[in-house]
């Protein structure tokens, strides 16, 4: 079941089209990497999600039902790439007060809170003000608050930027753990081996258009470039066929790309008849880092401003 | 709606429990009871000074009729005093009545300044004494002419009264609409200030802090911009009601500890701000009657009345505001440029209840105390002296009408501009914001 479906979202502002005809879907319980360069429209795609700015055209269908931002809000969790919280505010009441706006009751807040604290090691920030918190410890709180209500979908913009790799991990952890327990998370970010390791569903919006959607091993079969690396003692003699292209030639190591329609059994087939032992035989997969450069370079890098009429 | 309270309690308790707020609630009627004893005991301590002046030189025009004043100053005619040794001699000052006919100035020398107070005395006794010699010199005896001083003096007051419709008279005193009508002129003027900048830079810190983004996920933007407005505006009356408790309170315990002199003394300072330097006599008489003329003022009317120019001028200024407040970046700079075009009607207001006050029913103040943009600032100078029910009507239907307008125009162009960032905002921008179908 989709818990969100995106139908031809338009967004144009004054000089760009921010976001021009996406549409997707997100399945209930699944981890889902929106992705884009920056300035790509992923911010404003977001913002129309959580109700803060409304399509120009399209609709959204969230939980089965169209999107009515009023009321469905409670069940979003959203914590932008610029982070903000009441530099002033105590750091509980702080978190009892978003709790608070988000439909929960004081004391249903308090005893969430103080179960998050326990799990992320905060007891004792209680009664700080966010001002005396490192950015990273503002991090935790901030990502606490997002997820307090248990919404159903959580919405994560770029939610490593500034953790060290400890805390990192935690918050890695706990977006598994949601995941398990039937909570959709949309993460959006342009850290593509984040992606492959937390993601399972990927689509990758440019310019305001998409232009990849897929599972992460879909798209990287799609891409896939017939690129092997074999394990194996060769010299240059060795390696004349038409059979492949050495792309990178190592003594104990080969890097090669199949030519015409030769198969991996062709290769085998003409190491083994040159009686070359092959320790190991894998085929290279690209990462999503090389698909992201690929599809993305060779538009300008930053957005030009256009004229909308 | 329980957004919106949540969202108002928030921003009551935390601006309630700041430092500065305590601050400037407990500290300000202190200061200002500080303020008007103070200049009433120096007033006091500088008047206590008995002067004795010597008076050389006379041509005969005062000898007879210059009157020294019982507790300020007395006059000793003598010849042998002079510039250099009148301390030695015992005197304060010396008075040279060196006849300059043609300019009728005197000099009087001193070691210490006499003051403005000190010097009008003197011109005050000189021209009694002068008007009394002419008079007698026409033939008037001198006894006739004290025992017509004495009885003239302080003879009359007037009191004013006005009919009403209903053809009964009620009594009335410039003075004290004046007063009245004044204060709480300038009250609203400044709290419009501080009030409206504490919404603009409570919106500022939001959109600076980038809590906005994560706030408006939660709530609309018109609700966490009408919470903010509301807080504030508790937070208003509450500094406004503790500091006419505080007051009251100040003013009663100084009431007993003080000596009555210093009382008065203050009771008169704080009359005469505005006006110049009175006689004693009369300035005493002056309070007598403002005294009684205060319960004839119509309290109801002024408080209820009061209470809603507050709070709608506070209304009608304070989601223009927060939307200035939205559209700006970290620079203070900007802030100040683009308050301008909402600070000048304020200040407009101000200046023409100040330099109409005295005439409450002139047109100026007839149409200024209408339009919803000086209203709450300039009806309040017409209230103490009564304004016709249409025109009050009026000028309340319009202040809502006014305020329930630009809070639509307002949120309009919050709801844009708190998500902005990077660059001001221009006017032509917000304007297309306002304006544009959502």
């Amino acid at each position: 079941m989709n818990i969100l479906e995106l139908h031809n979202l338009k967004k144009y502002f004054a000089t760009q089209k921010a976001v021009d005809d996406i549409s997707f879907e997100v399945e209930q319980g699944s981890i889902f990497g929106l992705l884009g360069p920056n300035g790509a429209g992923k911010t404003t795609l977001l913002r129309m999600i959580t109700g803060i700015f409304y399509p120009d055209s399209g609709h959204i269908i969230f939980n089965g039902k169209k999107y009515d931002p009023v009321n469905d809000v409670a069940y979003i969790g959203y914590m932008p790439e610029e982070r903000g919280l009441y530099k002033k505010m105590k750091i509980g009441e702080q978190a009892i007060y978003l709790a608070r706006l988000k439909g929960l009751s004081k004391t249903d807040a308090i005893e969430k809170i103080k179960a998050w604290f326990v799990k992320f090691e905060m007891q004792s920030w209680w009664n700080k003000k966010v001002e005396d918190l490192s950015k990273g410890m503002s991090q935790k709180l901030q990502f606490v608050t997002t997820v307090l209500h248990e919404p159903k979908l959580i919405i994560l913009d770029e939610p490593f930027s500034g953790l060290d790799p400890v805390n990192a991990n935690l918050i890695k952890d706990e977006i598994f753990n949601l995941a398990k327990k039937g909570s959709t998370i949309i993460f959006s970010t342009h850290r593509m081996e984040q992606v492959e390791e937390i993601c399972s569903h990927i689509v990758l919006v440019n310019k305001g258009n998409k232009i990849l959607d897929g599972t992460v091993t879909d798209i990287k079969n799609r891409f896939k470039e017939n690129i092997y690396k074999i394990e194996a003692k060769t010299s240059a003699e060795n390696l004349m066929t038409y059979i492949f292209e050495v792309i990178k030639h190592q003594p104990q190591e080969l890097l090669i790309k199949l030519q015409h329609d030769s198969t991996t059994n062709d290769v085998l087939k003409h190491f083994i008849n040159q009686d070359i032992a092959i320790h190991s035989f894998n085929e290279v997969l690209p990462t999503l880092n090389d698909i992201f450069i690929k599809l993305v370079e060779g538009t300008p890098e930053a957005r030009q401003f256009q004229e909308i009429k | 709606m329980n957004k919106i309270s949540l969202i108002l309690k928030r921003e009551y308790i935390t601006r309630v429990r700041n430092k500065t707020f305590l601050l400037s609630t407990f500290l300000l009627p202190i200061v200002m009871m500080l303020f008007i004893f103070g200049t009433a005991f120096f007033a006091m301590s500088a008047k206590d000074k008995f002067k004795k002046v010597a008076v050389v030189n006379d041509p005969g025009l005062f000898t007879v009729n210059l009157k020294s004043d019982s507790t300020r100053m007395q006059f000793v005619f003598t010849s042998n005093v002079d510039s250099t040794n009148f301390t030695e001699k015992g005197y304060d000052a010396v008075l040279d009545l060196h006849n300059d006919s043609a300019s009728r100035r005197f000099t009087v020398h001193s070691k210490k300044q006499l003051g403005i107070e000190g010097t009008q005395l003197i011109e005050n006794r000189l021209d009694r004494a002068f008007e009394k010699e002419r008079l007698m010199k026409k033939g008037i005896q001198k006894e006739t002419l004290d025992s017509i001083s004495k009885e003239t003096s302080g003879m009359f007051a007037i009191e004013n009264r006005l009919t009403n419709e209903k053809g009964v008279s009620e009594g009335v005193n410039a003075k004290v609409n004046y007063g009245i009508g004044f204060g709480s002129g300038i009250l609203i003027y400044i709290t419009m200030f501080i009030f409206g900048a504490m919404v603009m830079r409570g919106v500022m810190e939001e959109k600076t802090n980038r809590i906005a983004e994560v706030m408006v996920s939660s709530v609309k933007p018109f609700q966490l911009m009408m919470g903010k407005i509301f807080g504030i505006a508790a937070v208003g009356l509450t500094q406004l009601l503790l500091w006419v408790v505080l007051l009251i309170a100040l003013s009663t315990i100084a009431g007993y500890f003080l000596p009555s002199e210093i009382i008065q003394q203050a009771g008169q300072a704080s009359n005469n701000i505005p006006g110049g330097m009175n006689q004693n006599s009369q300035m005493a008489m002056q309070l007598s009657h403002m005294l009684k003329n205060f319960s004839n003022v119509n309290w109801f009317m002024i408080i209820g009345c009061f209470m809603f120019y507050f709070l709608g001028g506070y209304l009608f200024y304070a989601s223009l505001f927060a939307a200035i407040g939205s559209v700006i970046n970290e620079d203070p700079q900007e802030a100040q440029s683009l308050m301008l075009p909402i600070t000048m009607p304020i200040i407009f207001g101000f200046i023409i209840l100040t330099s109409n006050l005295s005439t409450p029913d002139s047109t100026v103040m007839v149409w200024a105390s209408i339009i919803p943009f000086t209203s709450p600032i300039v009806m309040m100078g017409r209230v103490p002296s009564g304004v016709p029910w249409p025109q009050l009507l009026l000028s309340m239907v319009l202040l809502i009408g006014g305020f329930l307008f630009t809070t639509w125009l307002a949120g309009k162009i919050y709801r844009t501009g708190i998500l902005m960032y990077g660059k001001k905002a221009s006017w032509k921008e917000m304007f297309k914001w306002a304006f544009r179908k959502s």
